[in-house]
């Protein structure tokens, strides 16, 4: 029998150091999320020793109305604010890279402000806003009364989505952008028939990103939120409190089906997923 | 007969970024059907120029007329010019026919009218049967032909382009040369073309213009540019050249011979120098037209029937050789250390057996070779 060859130099994944490393990565990353997912189904009423299989938990989450509330509550807050900063976040990054103004630099550095502050004084500095500045409104119908959560959401996801669009645009022919011109026409046509659509994929990364922040944010929502504005995270870190039940389990491999499918649907959409990363599919070559 | 009015001028134009003098008071003016070429090199405004009539730069002095009409206030999007850029700047979310399209769509030509329009450009440029495809499917050489249908669908004025055949590898950078001259012929649009390539502009244009530094340096027919370079720099840009520095000791009506240290004889020339105010002038003379001759030991200088004895030939050994294939280049040094460069086309299959690396040589020339630069 042949004897199987070296590994070449750029085989690493036949190096037990990258095997090793792979085999850690999938330890840490998933398997967590498959233990949660997998004690969801158990049948004990602690998440420790499996006893069987059930569907009763997830029964019971449905009929969990205050979690059923703030499930819905979290999506709403997701879409609205991850609507508003992906419109607020493209308008930045375009007239960033578009503009020459006083003050850009300035403006630059302070898009990055609530990437790096500490999300707990981003929390702080909300409830002094809300109480002091701008109190909002109690007693709102729904969903407004989720008004002042969803601007706080805003604040801190639009960032990312300029700086997401920002580096899309980095990779933009301006030639394109003069061929258009060059072509007959004006300014707003040549934005809407050139420019978007090459900063398309950034503005849906850019929305991912924004709504997985939301979604999942736990510590600024949790300084924001009220005693009839719950949201998801902040639902389960109360119901936690208590005691880990098989219907947080629940709650949450929802939660993660959910997102995955979203992903899953929004690169189909996009069709391909180096572009979505913002490496600029096949237009470069 | 009275001149044509030029399609396009330039009065007086400067271009100023900040101190920077990109274009520096040019005026040219270009007639319609041409195919005009901006050469020199990189840096010396050629771009600007054609940008400033594109209208993505505007003149800081000076005017541009297109039709007589003064253009500076009219912007990209509605003057009658249309661009192939360097990059070609196909879009890349657009099949080709869509991006042919594209300028017509924004006009509002109706959609009967823009496919039947949109299907000849592309057989035009023989891509007929490729509209439905995406630029990426597209070879380089196909994505210039979707740019230059794309312009010429719109059927412009004037046609730029902007060093359209740099981005193509040599093969297909000659049968570009080739359907380019073609095209123009065939739609007799007035093109336009910057590029640093020599060799394309003296093969493509009707006309050229030598910039340098901002400058317009001359703008002749590419035969003219050639053999009757106005300067050192258009001599020594356009082609090689041996540049001769030295002073005129004769200078009659039909003829005339130049003195230059760096030559142990003299320069003869069949014709008079014009302008010529004593002072230095330079002699440039086409390493082609020299004319290489073995030299045995004891020979006496041969003589071309054009120039008296004692002129027009140097002795000299080859010291450098560079077979091409079809010509030989090779670098002869003459007494008093100068070198200079022969060109020799190798007209038989043993030709380049015959001048090898330490042969000593004569170099002689025709006293109708030598152009006089005075600057």
């Amino acid at each position: 029998m042949a004897r199987r060859d070296p590994a070449g130099p750029l085989e690493y994944l036949r190096r037990w150091q990258m095997q090793a490393w792979l085999a850690a990565v999938g330890l840490f990353l998933y398997v967590p999320l498959i233990a949660l997912m997998a004690f969801s189904f158990n049948d004990s009423r602690r998440n420790i020793v499996w006893k069987g299989f059930t569907l009763k938990y997830y029964e019971k989450a449905f009929n969990n109305a205050s979690l059923i509330e703030a499930f819905g509550n979290s999506l709403t807050i997701a879409a609205v604010s991850t609507l508003l900063s992906v419109m607020l976040g493209a308008m930045v990054a375009f007239a960033l890279w578009r503009f020459r103004f006083p003050g850009k630099t300035a403006l630059d550095g302070a898009l990055a402000l609530p990437i790096v502050v500490p999300e707990i004084c981003m929390g702080v500095a909300m409830l002094v806003f809300f109480a002091k500045v701008l109190p909002w409104p109690q007693g709102l119908p729904w969903p407004l009364n989720l008004g002042a959560i969803i601007i706080a959401h805003v604040s801190f996801s639009f960032p990312f989505v300029a700086v997401v669009v920002r580096a899309r645009m980095a990779s933009f022919n301006r030639e394109m952008e003069e061929a258009a011109r060059d072509l007959g026409a004006g300014e707003w046509r040549t934005i809407q028939d050139v420019i978007l659509p090459h900063m398309a994929p950034s503005l849906v990364a850019g929305a991912l990103l924004a709504f997985t922040l939301s979604l999942d944010d736990f510590v600024i929502t949790f300084f924001t939120s009220g005693p009839d504005t719950v949201t998801f995270p902040v639902k389960v870190y109360a119901m936690v409190r208590f005691s880990v039940t098989p219907e947080v389990n629940a709650a949450s491999t929802i939660l993660i089906v959910l997102t995955v499918i979203l992903t899953a649907v929004a690169l189909r959409l996009q069709g391909d997923p180096a572009a979505a990363a913002g490496h600029g599919g096949g237009d470069k070559k | 007969m009275t001149a044509k009015a030029p399609l396009i001028t330039f009065e007086n134009v400067t271009k100023r970024f900040g101190k920077m003098v990109a274009v520096d008071n040019v005026t040219l003016s270009v007639q319609e059907g041409e195919f005009f070429s901006l050469l020199g090199p990189s840096g010396c405004g050629k771009t600007t120029l054609l940008r400033m009539l594109a209208g993505f730069e505007t003149p800081t002095e000076g005017r541009i007329l297109i039709d007589g009409q003064d253009v500076s206030a009219v912007p990209p999007n509605k003057r009658p010019v249309n661009m192939v850029f360097q990059s070609y700047a196909v879009f890349p979310h657009m099949t080709v026919a869509d991006n042919v399209a594209y300028g017509l769509k924004v006009d509002k030509v109706p959609a009967a009218d823009r496919k039947r329009r949109v299907e000849e450009a592309l057989e035009l440029v023989q891509l007929g049967g490729l509209g439905g495809r995406k630029p990426d499917q597209l070879s380089g050489g196909q994505r210039q032909r979707v740019a230059l249908a794309r312009a010429l669908v719109k059927r412009p004025r004037v046609l730029l382009l902007d060093e359209p055949l740099s981005a193509l590898d040599a093969k297909l950078r000659e049968q570009m040369r080739t359907e380019l001259c073609t095209l123009q012929e065939k739609v007799g649009v007035t093109f336009i073309m910057v590029t640093h390539d020599q060799d394309e502009a003296l093969a493509l244009a009707s006309r050229c213009a030598v910039m340098n530094r901002g400058v317009l340096q001359q703008v002749a027919s590419p035969n003219d540019l050639y053999e009757f370079p106005n300067s050192r720099f258009v001599a020594d840009f356009i082609g090689t050249v041996n540049l001769f520095e030295g002073v005129l000791a004769v200078d009659e009506p039909d003829h005339a011979t130049i003195k230059s240290p760096e030559l142990p004889c003299d320069l003869y020339l069949d014709h008079g120098v014009t302008g010529a105010q004593g002072g230095t002038l330079w002699a440039a003379i086409r390493p082609e037209k020299i004319e290489l001759k073995k030299r045995p030991e004891g020979s006496k200088p041969p003589k071309l029937d054009d120039a008296p004895a004692g002129t027009n030939a140097v002795a000299g050994v080859i010291r450098h050789e560079a077979y091409l294939g079809g010509e030989s280049l090779y670098e002869v040094e003459i007494t008093g250390g100068r070198r200079i460069k022969v060109k020799r086309s190798n007209l038989t299959r043993w030709d380049q057996e015959d001048f090898a690396l330490g042969e000593a040589v004569w170099l002689t020339w025709h006293a109708c070779s030598p152009a006089v630069l005075l600057s």
